[in-house]
């Protein structure tokens, strides 16, 4: 990633963003789709002061009436619109943006739910990217965006994914519902020593927004 | 994982060209009305609420059929249409409110103990003008009508302004 390379970050965490694979059949029906994913050195655990402060500043800077005309930015409104088209309702199951904003409104503030959560929550409301974070060793190769086939489910959950559900997956399984419940093996735990934080592309999210998701996300990562 | 690959159809969805073209055509038109819908909502904010919500055509995320884009694509024109009207509505309403204040700057006594918000204008805050009798009881047997002016709560527009200066 070069805008980690040019803010001369920790190297631990400053290696290139990865671009994972979409299904061919899923690409020929959503261009623009897409999966990018970075891995950094992290555990779950109490986001230091420097993270919170930053919360605190990203939950000043953002106003009830930004929440409405959010929408209308083009990042917010390709996800409102991509989620459309996989027969979600924005209004009920909502963007990972208006999500945060919606929290916002009612808590107050963005509370600070610790490490890795506050590094998404930072990252996400900054450019409007949604973002995933998977513990990177129970990954295997390279993850994707494809469907379901017949039977599968997410490792530890007991309901089957009915066929043709979108889903991020590993090399061998799906790891994550495309925007939805993660599987319990995959997700950031207490054992967890090294994160990979996923961003989904849909049409009209450049990539140059997901790098700086991910750029954001993995510096508050190394900073808690 | 190469089976999942290989496989050039959804589960259940047979994908015809033809059937792609019309799926990709839908989705361009969802996306518009989606667009038109979120601006009309934007322009309403905060004078009124606009309903936004469409039935989800799914329980997850998912490759939708043609039957299913198409009804979320006239759900959403349904929207935009509904939208449309109750913003017009508003505007006219707000329109003859504005003439309504006019009539009443220039003759009080006409439009006695009659009160116009900024919200009834579609303006922000929560002054109002209210028609009342100038010294109470004697200026309503002498007929001493004058149009008072409420610049609101000090707190809402003391927060606006904050909000503009920062949006700014």
């Amino acid at each position: 990633m070069s805008g980690a390379r040019a803010a001369g970050a920790d190297p631990a965490w400053a290696s290139p963003s990865q671009l994972g694979w979409v299904a061919p059949h899923v690409a020929s029906e959503f261009p623009g789709l897409g999966i990018t994913w970075i891995e950094v050195d992290g555990r779950r655990r109490r986001s230091s002061n420097q993270v919170r402060r930053r919360l605190r500043d990203v939950s000043d800077r953002f106003f009830g009436s930004q929440a409405i005309h959010m929408r209308e930015r083009p990042i917010p409104w390709a996800y409102r619109v991509f989620f459309r088209q996989i027969g979600l309702d924005p209004d009920r199951t909502r963007t990972p943006i208006e999500q945060l904003a919606l929290e916002r409104l009612q808590e107050g503030a963005f509370l600070s739910r610790g490490t890795p959560t506050d590094a998404l929550t930072i990252a996400t409301i900054e450019t409007g990217v949604a973002l995933r974070a998977f513990d990177a060793e129970r990954l295997e190769g390279k993850l994707c965006i494809r469907d379901s086939a017949p039977g599968e489910t997410l490792p530890g959950r007991s309901r089957e994914l009915a066929q043709g559900t979108l889903t991020v997956a590993d090399e061998r399984t799906p790891v994550s519902l495309l925007f939805g419940e993660a599987a319990e093996s995959c997700e950031v735990g207490k054992g967890t020593r090294r994160m990979a934080v996923a961003a989904v592309q849909v049409n009209g999210v450049p990539q140059v927004a997901a790098d700086e998701a991910l750029w954001i996300a993995a510096a508050a990562i190394e900073a808690s | 994982m190469q089976e999942l690959l290989d496989r050039d159809t959804f589960v259940g969805v047979r994908v015809k060209d033809d059937e792609r073209l019309a799926r990709t055509e839908l989705r361009r038109q969802i996306g518009r009305l989606e667009r038109d819908l979120i601006h009309l909502a934007g322009e309403a904010f905060p004078r009124l609420a606009i309903d936004t919500t469409v039935p989800a055509a799914a329980q997850g995320p998912r490759l939708i059929g043609l039957g299913e884009l198409e009804r979320v694509r006239d759900a959403l024109a349904s929207r935009v249409a509904m939208a449309r009207e109750a913003l017009a509505e508003r505007e006219e309403l707000e329109v003859a409110n504005r003439e309504l204040l006019e009539r009443m700057l220039a003759e009080p006594a006409e439009f006695k103990w009659v009160q116009i918000s900024r919200a009834d204008l579609g303006e922000p805050g929560c002054g109002h003008w209210h028609s009342r009798p100038r010294l109470g009881l004697l200026g309503m047997l002498m007929g001493w009508w004058r149009v008072r002016i409420s610049s609101g709560c000090p707190l809402s527009g003391r927060l606006a302004a904050v909000e503009q200066a920062t949006a700014g």
